[in-house]
């Protein structure tokens, strides 16, 4: 057990854990944040994707220890986000969500796709979103919600 | 369930049933739907006519606020008929739907299926068994508040009329459904309404998107897993490596020295018995499971191989099977010379589900009642099965369902093996809330698969390149044998879950023989979305494609001169799909093949074409077109979602590593790295959705985009390459 | 893999031309003029070599020393799994990158290895071929001498990546899986492995001809 300061979403927190725990668990058990989900365990999914100084980041598999100080954004963060904003917007407009179970992760590959890459290609965009899984397979409507958000992004930009 | 066993959709209110209206404490409405029988608990409920609000039987609440919340009787796990299914209501009640809010209705007799008798989801018979039903509650409470406003202005009722919430009397006089609730509580409600005529529908046939995107996209949604009460433990319990195993003895001091853990007990379960960790966090509990040192009995289990099972079920297939069905001459084959015969085996793995939720229950048990939470396809038996191992009865237990993450069949268990699970634990936690979670390693390992199967198929090919006998073997597990659904699905020693999508081919295949084996072998089995005709489609739609090539025939035009001249919604759906690919298939770039399937199943027809090319050793999908007979589309939106994801998802049938093995007794997979689904990459760039336009009984769309697309790529994939691709999953291209 | 008597002349006089890429180390000098005092001498520097040369093509070295657009992991080398790929510097792409799960040490409560600057090494330093067949001593032994490719290493620089860069040091102390076995290690320790690289730099970097 140590104690461990935390800046999540802009807040201070601080929790005591195992120094082992993941900072999924964390976020989920300690902090009773369950926007960011818990599909695999191994990072092989996508489900608890959060953004760790800015990093798109596999929170089931990085142990509380390792985060320090760096600022951790979650899903909840995600509307008062420009990007995040307009990306959950494309989410609803395009209906892409069926049991919505793994798009916390989704969205927040996404928004960390679309700061790095405000127009990706089609083809960036398999690749960066390839990790990330769907069992109910909505891929076709996260494809068109995607290139909808970057189109968004860049009228924004233009105005 | 299969064709044969489902009954015609009739009027759901028989005189048995009605309706009540009562209004709530806040001033709304309630319309509840009453069975009027004997063991019923609501009769006991009800105080009088006034002011009782009766959670677990309303259907329609009518705020004073304006919102309208509707009682969804099923689970929703992405299928979307927590919106398909109000959208009904609020049809035929003329709703704002703007005001409209879906819940997930709790475990009540009154929310079961109205042919099953079971609150369930399954079968893609959600729309299909609820659609008169949805629509009479709409109608029904439309009417009572019709009659408050027609009692309010002295008119007659009949010459107002409704629209987005609000009542238009004669004279110009409206009224909000908010604000007349309390006058439509003291209403009779009419035994019989009338429902609109199709082409007044304002909501039901346009595309309306999910009433829960929002909430699913900012995190706010809770699932079962994310439920959290006060003093709630979360457990996880060991399960045996070898299936119905059980624990000899184990040692837990490692375990119970990690601070949190609460307790570490044996516990039965289904089949064998495992160790339960109960603790403050999952994270503890897992790791306190990790350091428990258990000593299982192995020796008495049969240990599944799928190696020695494959050649044990090749073996069975070379022997005829228990009948499933059988017309003309059965030894007709045999006359055919090998010259004009066509043999063909097929093997198919065990599969995962893998909902990306995984598997979970909470139970609280407090003596003489129980609360209990879970994503359940299957309420009535889950909750009976709590009830059962806390000393209850049903009623005594309430049972919340909860938004599921997916569930493709494994949310629907005949002997609710999580559930008992849960309640086992939380009857040892007298007063806490006990939260029963499965790793993502249990859920890979724990079994309830797809059964492994083998077909067998010989074919006996005429003149003309046509089917002229056709002998088929089929072998695979019973999925209902032993379980409350055998009565109905097994009929002389078939299991016509195994058999369906051969035994009622829409193909003209004159002496037509299927049979079946269902051996027992030690690893649970379950259906898995789409059940028989996820592998028997992919016999059928290959082999026809096979006869099709042989016979130098265009696929479709194949497909067309062999389907029955009855099989009308088949044809639509093929000729539709036709007309909207012809283009895109007549002009395909060079390494591109067209793929055809078709198929009918769950009371809906499908048809598809794929362009497919090979990239990285792996089928790349670059278009999929599909046309869909299902009825009244409800909302071809989400029809349309469900067929661009639900031919997706098919696509787990192909997938390199998309089998469950196992190695003397073990399941050889644990989690996504050995057991992989698809991901964006294997998904088709585009899928186009059409809808062949109908006015009939909607069928569901849940289960039909499944068993077509895997049949239609390799199809494609078989012009690429040349070869037979007949052992799934495909490992190599 | 030894070498026959006969290379091992030929090697001496090749080293004896100067024939071997880049080095310019004062000791070399001499060692262009014959043998001087206790520089180790070619037979000796090549017995080094394939010493280095067995760790750098241990299975999980190759791992990360890949001739694919993505990494490999496990003593079997099979391919990442959930879809990750090199990108343009070898650290992964947004929303996808090798630190999205890899940190700066290895976290064994949850089975994933790390380091600092988690990345796959550049194509130029791939250890296998494109067919997944491991490379020739004689072929590694040339590219990681070549200044144009090795990103101008010289022997001196070498032995200090092999003794000072976190992700080589980190072969060494790999960590455990996530079913609490240790990582295999490579066939030397660190220390045996930094030691044989100096001999192999200070024979002048011999490397075998042909394969």
């Amino acid at each position: 057990m140590a104690s461990f300061r935390l800046i999540v979403n802009g807040q201070p927190r601080v929790v005591a854990v195992d120094p082992a725990t993941p900072l999924l668990w964390v976020l989920r058990e300690e902090l009773k944040m369950t926007g960011t989900k818990y599909g695999c365990g191994i990072a092989a999914c996508g489900a608890c994707t959060v953004h760790l100084d800015g990093i798109a980041t596999r929170s089931c598999v990085v142990p509380i220890s390792l985060v320090a100080a760096r600022p951790i954004l979650t899903i909840e963060a995600m509307a008062e986000d420009p990007v995040g904003r307009v990306v959950q917007d494309a989410w609803v407009e395009h209906d892409v969500v069926q049991c919505g179970y793994c798009q916390s992760g989704q969205i927040m590959s996404t928004v960390a796709l679309l700061k790095a890459m405000p127009r990706p290609a089609d083809s960036d965009v398999e690749e960066s979103m390839g990790g990330n899984l769907c069992r109910c397979a909505t891929y076709v409507r996260i494809r068109a919600a995607i290139r909808s958000a970057s189109q968004q992004l860049e009228e924004h930009q233009r105005q | 369930m299969s064709a044969a066993t489902r009954a015609a959709n009739e009027l759901l209110l028989d005189r048995r049933t009605f309706v009540r209206v009562s209004a709530t404490l806040a001033g709304g409405l309630m319309v509840s739907l009453h069975l009027d029988l004997p063991l019923l608990a609501q009769e006991a409920n009800q105080v009088g006519s006034g002011s009782k609000v009766y959670p677990p039987n309303a259907f329609v609440e009518i705020r004073a606020d304006g919102k309208i919340v509707i009682q969804v009787n099923r689970l929703e796990f992405g299928q979307g008929i927590q919106t398909a299914l109000p959208m009904l209501l609020a049809e035929e009640m003329d709703a704002d739907w703007s005001q409209v809010i879906a819940e997930l209705a709790p475990a009540a007799d009154v929310y079961k299926d109205p042919i099953y008798a079971l609150q369930m989801v399954g079968s893609s018979l959600s729309i299909a068994n609820s659609f008169q039903q949805y629509r009479e509650m709409g109608a029904r409470t439309r009417a009572v508040l019709v009659a408050a406003a027609a009692q309010r202005w002295k008119v007659s009722p009949e010459l107002c009329r409704t629209e987005a919430g609000v009542v238009h009397g004669p004279g110009g006089q409206a009224a909000r459904y908010a604000e007349l609730a309390e006058a439509a509580a003291k209403q009779a409600v009419p035994a019989t309404v009338s429902l609109k005529d199709p082409s007044a529908f304002r909501l039901v046939g346009r595309r309306v998107r999910r009433l829960d995107s929002r909430s699913k996209g900012d995190g706010s949604l809770r699932f079962g897993l994310d439920l959290d009460l006060p003093g709630m433990k979360t457990a996880v319990v060991a399960h045996p490596p070898v299936f119905g195993a059980g624990v000899k003895g184990f040692h837990d001091n490692e375990a119970r020295r990690i601070p949190g853990v609460h307790d570490v007990f044996d516990i039965p379960l289904i089949r064998g018995t495992g160790v339960a960790v109960v603790a403050d966090r999952f994270w503890t509990a897992k790791q306190a499971r990790d350091r428990l040192a258990i000593d299982w009995e192995l020796a008495t289990v049969e240990r599944a191989d799928t190696a020695r099972l494959l050649t044990r079920y090749k073996d069975l297939a070379r022997m005829p099977g228990k009948v499933a069905t059988s017309r003309g001459d059965k030894k007709k084959i045999d006359s055919f010379p090998a010259a004009d015969r066509i043999v063909a085996e097929y093997d198919f793995p065990y599969l995962a589900h893998t909902p990306m939720e995984p598997l979970n229950t909470t139970v609280r048990f407090d003596g003489d009642r129980a609360e209990a939470w879970a994503g359940s396809q299957f309420q009535t038996t889950d909750q009976a099965a709590i009830a059962e191992v806390l000393g209850l009865k049903p009623e005594q237990v309430t049972f919340h369902t909860m938004m599921a993450g997916g569930g493709f069949g494994r949310r629907a268990t005949l002997d609710s093996h999580v559930a008992r699970e849960a309640a086992t634990i939380a009857k040892r936690c007298r007063g806490t809330p006990v939260k029963l979670v499965w790793s993502r390693e249990d859920d890979v390992q724990g079994g309830y698969y797809r059964p492994m199967h083998v077909h067998r198929v010989e074919i006996g090919v005429g003149p003309d390149g046509m089917p002229l006998a056709w002998r088929h073997v089929i072998v695979g597990q019973s999925i209902t044998a032993g379980t409350a659904f055998e009565s109905l699905e097994v009929k002389d020693g078939v299991d016509s879950t195994a058999v369906e999508g051969t035994i009622d081919t829409r193909y003209d295949i004159p002496n037509f023989h299927v049979s079946a084996h269902h051996p027992t072998v030690n690893v649970p089995v379950l259906w898995w979305r789409s059940v028989g005709h996820g592998h028997s489609a992919f016999v059928m739609e290959t082999l026809v494609d096979e006869l099709a090539t042989r016979a130098q025939a265009d696929p479709i035009a194949y497909r067309r001169k062999l389907l029955k001249a009855d099989a009308k919604r088949l044809r639509a759906a093929l000729d539709l799909m036709d007309e909207k690919s012809a283009a895109w298939r007549t002009t395909l770039p060079p390494g591109h093949a067209a793929g055809i399937a078709c198929h009918e199943g769950f009371g809906t027809t499908v048809a598809c074409a794929v362009d497919v090319s090979i990239a990285g050793g792996r089928p790349r999908i670059h278009r999929v077109t599909v046309a869909v007979d299902l009825g009244v589309a409800v909302n071809p939106l989400g029809v349309e979602s469900q067929f661009q994801a639900g031919v997706a998802f098919g696509l787990s049938q192909l997938m390199a590593k998309g089998a469950i093995t196992l190695k003397d007794g073990r399941v050889e997979q644990r989690n996504f790295d050995g057991y992989t689904p698809p991901y964006m990459v294997d998904a088709p760039l585009a899928v186009d959705v059409h809808i062949v336009p109908s006015v009939e009984a909607p069928s569901g769309c849940g289960e039909p985009p499944v068993p077509v697309i895997s049949p239609a790529v390799v199809n494609a994939l078989t012009r690429l390459t040349g070869r037979r691709y007949r052992s799934l999953p495909l490992v190599t291209v | 893999m030894g070498l026959g008597r006969t290379l091992q002349a030929a090697s001496l006089a090749l080293i004896a031309c100067g024939a071997w890429a880049g080095s310019s180390s004062p000791d070399s000098a001499r060692e262009a003029v014959g043998p001087v005092s206790a520089a180790p001498d070619s037979a000796a520097g090549l017995a080094a070599w394939q010493r280095v040369y067995s760790v750098l093509t241990s299975p999980r070295c190759i791992d990360c020393h890949t001739a694919t657009g993505y990494p490999q992991q496990g003593d079997d080398r099979h391919r990442h799994f959930a879809n990750v790929v090199r990108g343009p510097e070898g650290k992964g792409v947004p929303a996808l990158q090798c630190v999205t799960c890899h940190q700066e040490s290895n976290a064994d409560s949850t089975g994933v290895p790390g380091g600092r600057g988690w990345h796959l090494a550049p194509l130029s330093m791939k250890w296998q071929d494109t067919s997944d067949n491991v490379l020739s001593s004689g072929d590694v032994c040339r590219a990681i001498t070549d200044r144009s490719k090795n990103h101008g290493l010289d022997g001196p620089a070498l032995v200090k990546h092999h003794e000072e860069e976190p992700l080589v040091r980190w072969a060494f102390q790999p960590g455990h899986r996530i079913d609490g076995t240790p990582r295999t290690l490579p066939p030397l320790t660190h220390d045996e492995f930094v030691a044989a690289t100096r001999t192999w730099v200070d024979a002048g970097m011999p490397c075998p001809l042909g394969r």
